[in-house]
Formats: structure tokens, C-alpha cells, sequence
């Protein structure tokens, strides 16, 4: 059964991208340690700096400002963690600024490590954010004091593709010589990033979400900014981050981002058409439905939809069964039925948020695709409904 | 059968696809007694319809409906074929293990969504016995029975905890704090946490 496979998934992750694999194959023996002296050596090295140049220049930081991290996840934690380390050799001097800054509607990596910090001593205050997934801005500032160290608020949101002003809030944290982190993992190679208009002091992105292999991300650091490693004990990327550099993860990244640089704006008008066609087709052909994040400020290849009355995990899996691969907010894993905390953020119950499904776009997608989607979905949504104890009650006589 | 592709065992999808005996939105059924179990605000629930023998006591036919996942979709679905001319009593002591074996298993972790059918089913055995003067024979008090009185959890939250995850006491108590008053609960806490795990997870 080789059906053909319509992937809608690509904020989870994107297939890679054939010129990076090529690339990476051409370069799969480069085994050379880049720390060594010797010609093999030299050679990964002159591989590694050239990604890292490939990197700098699509964000507009500077080379030296890119430290190569194993994930996406991995530079988040870099960034907060920084903050509650008390160590002596760190050379920042934290002691009034225990008290760091979120929001919502954050990557559970980000999640986490805040509730770890708080159990550190340090203060964590969540952002609320509105009905389309937007910052409270009113709110950062009220809580905006001395005692802030780190704010930190994800660019664009991987749920729900909700894009916040980074520039007005990195302008409202510097006003209060607090640091800024925006995690870019949604953002970067999607719409345009420049960390100089940012103002950001930290930004983290990923790999794998932009055609690029897993298992290797960047985070810039500007130099201005105090920086603590999280992997100690070498040398490497001069001592930010230990550990022998991943050259093969880097070259594909590095060639990923050259991808996105010759394709992103292309990618931008097609894949936008390709998500109104849907959101169109499911308009017309779906009654009860509800549209996730900000009508505007959205990634033009993010659409996720509550479908009322009908779960998600059955919706998707019933059109996994038809060969498109979509995500839900219903994740039930672990035992429990867990609703998106995001979409609860915006203010919809569990119940909508039970009932949501995450269409993610990419680059593979054609017209031909999304046609096929929105005849499929149409039955599945159908059939789903058919059978809820929620959407129109059957007619039943009890005698 | 800890299989990821657990959703293609030929018989899980078959049931999957093709849900029996579902109630369908616009069908129409004259049930004799009607069970409903679980929360849509917890992302899942079942309602199960079931026509009895008022002689023989046995289920002649029954529907259900749910607002639920797959593995509630197909286990449910399983369910409503085997419990076809079955006593209400057998039909009662079905645990989900008989369904699971019916189905050629489950990942654990989706075991918590394929019991809302034996439950609902029980509920809706509960009714016909409410509704035809043998009250004496509901059963359902026992799941509400308070185990642990300083911390209020009685035996459902015990059984609830199990299917989350929980597979001893350390774990039982971080979840539910159960025993951290006076403590002399414990051994009956014990004693239930074990048949909850033996009936869901031993082999």
C-alpha cells in the first residue's frame, strides 16, 4: 500500500530538502574533527564557519553571534537556564534580576524550564495573551520592573501561527535593561528575520523546520548580551557550547538556510494561495467550524480549525487513513486527554480545543493537494459528527 | 502489542472504519435503558443504548454513540458486538481485558480511552435495573466507596489514576496524596491499587 502521502504537518517538521541532502551526502565523509590542526580537520572547520557565515547573513547578525546547538529545544533551555545560574564563574551578577518574563502560549520546551526555574527561586510570569493568540503588551509593561532578567516570547507560535511584534516588546524590555529572547523555530525561513530590527538579544532556530536535518538548531547571541553555557567542558564554539561540533548537521543546516533564502519569497505567495484555497474549501463545505490564531498576523502556511462536535484524534487518524497527515490539539497520549494549553490561552474551551486540527503547509504542497483535502475532510468531518454524542442529538425513544 | 502502528492491526482498523452498531445522527432506536460515562470537557464520552429480554434478562440489541477517540471508537465497537444476547450479568462483569483480548490489543497508553464503552455499558445495565424494581442489584456505589477520608479520593480516583500511569503506591500518592493524613488507609489503598493494575495491565 504505497499510497501517495499528502503531508499537512510541516510545523512538526518538513521533509528534507533534496539540494541539502544532496549536499550532505557530497560532504557525509567529511569525518575530520574540526578542533584538529590537520588538513581533514581544516576542512570540516572551513565547512562549519562557512555555514555559520550562511546563517549570520539571513538574519543579519554576524557570524561570531551563532553558536550551533543540538535543537531548537536546546537553545531555549540555554537562554533561561542562563539566568538562574548562580555560579561564581558566570560573571553575571543575577542577584536583582530573579525574575524572568513569558508568556501563554510558549513551546513546551520553554514551558518546562520555567516551572523548573520557579522551583529555583525564580519569579515566572506568564503573559496572557487574547482571543487571536496576541501578547497582552499592557500587561508586559506592568510587570516590567528591575528585577526582570530575561523576557522571553516565541515569534511565531507553532499551534496556532500567531505572529507577535517582537520589535515593540524587545523596545519595552530594553527600556527596562531587561534581555530579550524570541525562539524563531516557527519564524525563521518563513517570514523575514533580522535581529538587528528585531532588537532581540537572543533568538533561537531549528534545522529541521526549515527542509534541514534534525537534531541541529543555532542560537544567536548578540555580543552585547551576557551569555552562560549550558554544556560546559570544551572549547568549542569558543566555549559557548561543548561538545564536537555536529558537521554534518551544520553543513545541511547551513544549506538549508541558502534554500530558504532563494525560496522564501516564492514559497510566500504560493503556499499562502494554497492555505486560502483551504480555509476557503472549508468555509463553504464545513458548517460549525472555528478559526484558530490572528486573522493577520499569521503564518501564511498555519491554519488550525475547531471542527464543534467532533474529536480531534479520531479526525485525524480517520484522514491518516486517506493519506493526509495532519496534527490535533487533542493530544491523547500518556493516559490522559490533554487539550491544547494554547488554545485554552485564547479563551476557547476544552472542548473546542478537543476539536481542533493544525493544517501546516509546506513547500511540497500543490493545488491538486488541498482539492483532494477539502473533499476528503468533508466526509471525514461528516462521518466524525455522525456518530458524536455532542453535535445534534440523535433521535432516541426511550420507553 | 506495543506496536506504534497499533492502528493498523487489521482488526482495530477494520473496527475503526467500520464502527457497529453506532447510532447515527439521524437513525432513530427505542432502547430500553440508556448508560453515559466520561466528560466532553475531557475530551471524551460515550453513550451506550442497550433493548433487553425482560424474561431472560439478556441484551437483544444495542447502539452507542461517542464524542471520543479511536481506540474508544474501536474497542466500543467490539464491544457492541460481543454483548449481543449476553445476560445483563455477563454482560456486567465484562472487564476491559475481554474487550482488549477481543481486539488483539492496545499500547497502554490508549487503554484509558477503550474503557468508556464497559463503563457506559454498566451504566446503562444500572438503568434497566433502576428503571424495572432490581435496585438491589446496581453495583455502582462500590466505585464511589471514599477510601481515603482525609484526602477524599474513594475507589474510581484510584482506578482513574492507574489508567493515567500509576503502577504503584509512591506514585499513587504523588498524584492523589492519598494516605498523607492519618494514614491508616493505606493497606485497603494498596489492596485496590493492586486489582486496578491486575485488571488493566497483567497479562
Amino acid at each position: 500500500m504505497n499510497k501517495k502521502i499528502i503531508y499537512l504537518d510541516n510545523n512538526a517538521t518538513t521533509p528534507i530538502h533534496p539540494e541539502v541532502a544532496e549536499f550532505m551526502i557530497d560532504n557525509i565523509n567529511e569525518y575530520g574533527n574540526p578542533s584538529s590542526l590537520h588538513t581533514l580537520g581544516r576542512r570540516a572547520r572551513a565547512l562549519i564557519e562557512q555555514s555559520r557565515q550562511q546563517i549570520a547573513s539571513f538574519i543579519n547578525a554576524r557570524a561570531e553571534e551563532i553558536i550551533f546547538v543540538g535543537s531548537g529545544s536546546e537553545g531555549n533551555n540555554t537562554v533561561l537556564q542562563s539566568i538562574a545560574c548562580s555560579s561564581l564563574r558566570c560573571g553575571f551578577d543575577h542577584c536583582n534580576k530573579r525574575k524572568i518574563i513569558t508568556t501563554s502560549i510558549e513551546h513546551p520546551c520553554i514551558v518546562e524550564t520555567s516551572k523548573c526555574l520557579k522551583d529555583k527561586g525564580i519569579e515566572v510570569i506568564y503573559l496572557p495573551v487574547d482571543r487571536y493568540g496576541k501578547i497582552d503588551l499592557n500587561y508586559l509593561e506592568d510587570n516590567l520592573d528591575e528585577k526582570v532578567g530575561l523576557v522571553s516570547v516565541m515569534m511565531a507560535n507553532n499551534e496556532i501561527g500567531t505572529i507577535q511584534d517582537i520589535q515593540r516588546i524587545s523596545e519595552l524590555v530594553h527600556h527596562k535593561n531587561a534581555l530579550m529572547h524570541t525562539d524563531a523555530v516557527q519564524a525563521v525561513g518563513k517570514i523575514p528575520v533580522d535581529v538587528r530590527k528585531l532588537g532581540v538579544d537572543f533568538l533561537t532556530l531549528s534545522g529541521h523546520k526549515i527542509y534541514g536535518p534534525k537534531g541541529i538548531g543555532a542560537l544567536y547571541v548578540s555580543s552585547q548580551a551576557h551569555y552562560c553555557p549550558l554544556i560546559r567542558g570544551g572549547h568549542q564554539e569558543r566555549n559557548r557550547r561543548a561538545g564536537t561540533e555536529n558537521t554534518l548537521g551544520i553543513v545541511g543546516l547551513g544549506k538549508a538556510i541558502e534554500k530558504r533564502s532563494e525560496e522564501m519569497e516564492l514559497d510566500f505567495n504560493r503556499i499562502s494561495n494554497l492555505r486560502n484555497l483551504l480555509k476557503q474549501g472549508i468555509e463553504k463545505n464545513i458548517e460549525d467550524v472555528h478559526f484558530n490564531g490572528h486573522p493577520e498576523d499569521c503564518l501564511y502556511n498555519t491554519l488550525n480549525v475547531s471542527f464543534s462536535g467532533a474529536e480531534g484524534e479520531s479526525i485525524l487518524l480517520y484522514l491518516d487513513l486517506e493519506g493526509i497527515e495532519v496534527s490535533t490539539g487533542s493530544a491523547c497520549s500518556s493516559g490522559s486527554l490533554e487539550p491544547s494549553y494554547v488554545i485554552l490561552a485564547t479563551g476557547l474551551d476544552e472542548l473546542w480545543a478537543h476539536s481542533s486540527i493544525r493544517f501546516s503547509l509546506g513547500r511540497e504542497n500543490t493545488e491538486q493537494d488541498i482539492v483532494f483535502v477539502i473533499d476528503r475532510l468533508k466526509q471525514v468531518i461528516k462521518k466524525v459528527r455522525s456518530m458524536s454524542t455532542i453535535y445534534h442529538k440523535g433521535k432516541c425513544n426511550g420507553k | 502489542m506495543e506496536n506504534e502502528n497499533w492502528l493498523y492491526s487489521d482488526r482495530v482498523k477494520e473496527h475503526f472504519i467500520n464502527p457497529r452498531n453506532i447510532l447515527l445522527n439521524d437513525q432513530e432506536f427505542d432502547y430500553h435503558a440508556r448508560g453515559m460515562v466520561g466528560n466532553v470537557m475531557c475530551g471524551d464520552q460515550m453513550v451506550m443504548y442497550i433493548k433487553v429480554d425482560p424474561e431472560k434478562l439478556t441484551i437483544t440489541d444495542c447502539k452507542w454513540k461517542t464524542y471520543g477517540c479511536a481506540s474508544a471508537i474501536a474497542s466500543t465497537s467490539v464491544l457492541s458486538e460481543m454483548v449481543k444476547g449476553m445476560t445483563l450479568e455477563k454482560a456486567y462483569s465484562l472487564t476491559p481485558k475481554d474487550i482488549l483480548r477481543e481486539l488483539g490489543g492496545l499500547p497502554d497508553r490508549k487503554i484509558h480511552c477503550s474503557v468508556l464503552g464497559d463503563k457506559a455499558l454498566r451504566a446503562a445495565i444500572d438503568d434497566y435495573y433502576m428503571k424495572h424494581g432490581m435496585s438491589d442489584k446496581v453495583k455502582t456505589d462500590l466505585k464511589s466507596k471514599l477510601i481515603c477520608e482525609c484526602q477524599q479520593i474513594n475507589q474510581e480516583d484510584i482506578e482513574e489514576a492507574v489508567l493515567e500511569g500509576v503502577r504503584n503506591f509512591k506514585q499513587l500518592q504523588e498524584k492523589t496524596k492519598i494516605s498523607t493524613g492519618c494514614g491508616k488507609c493505606e493497606p485497603e489503598a494498596k489492596e485496590i491499587l493492586k486489582k486496578y493494575i491486575n485488571k488493566y495491565f497483567s497479562d
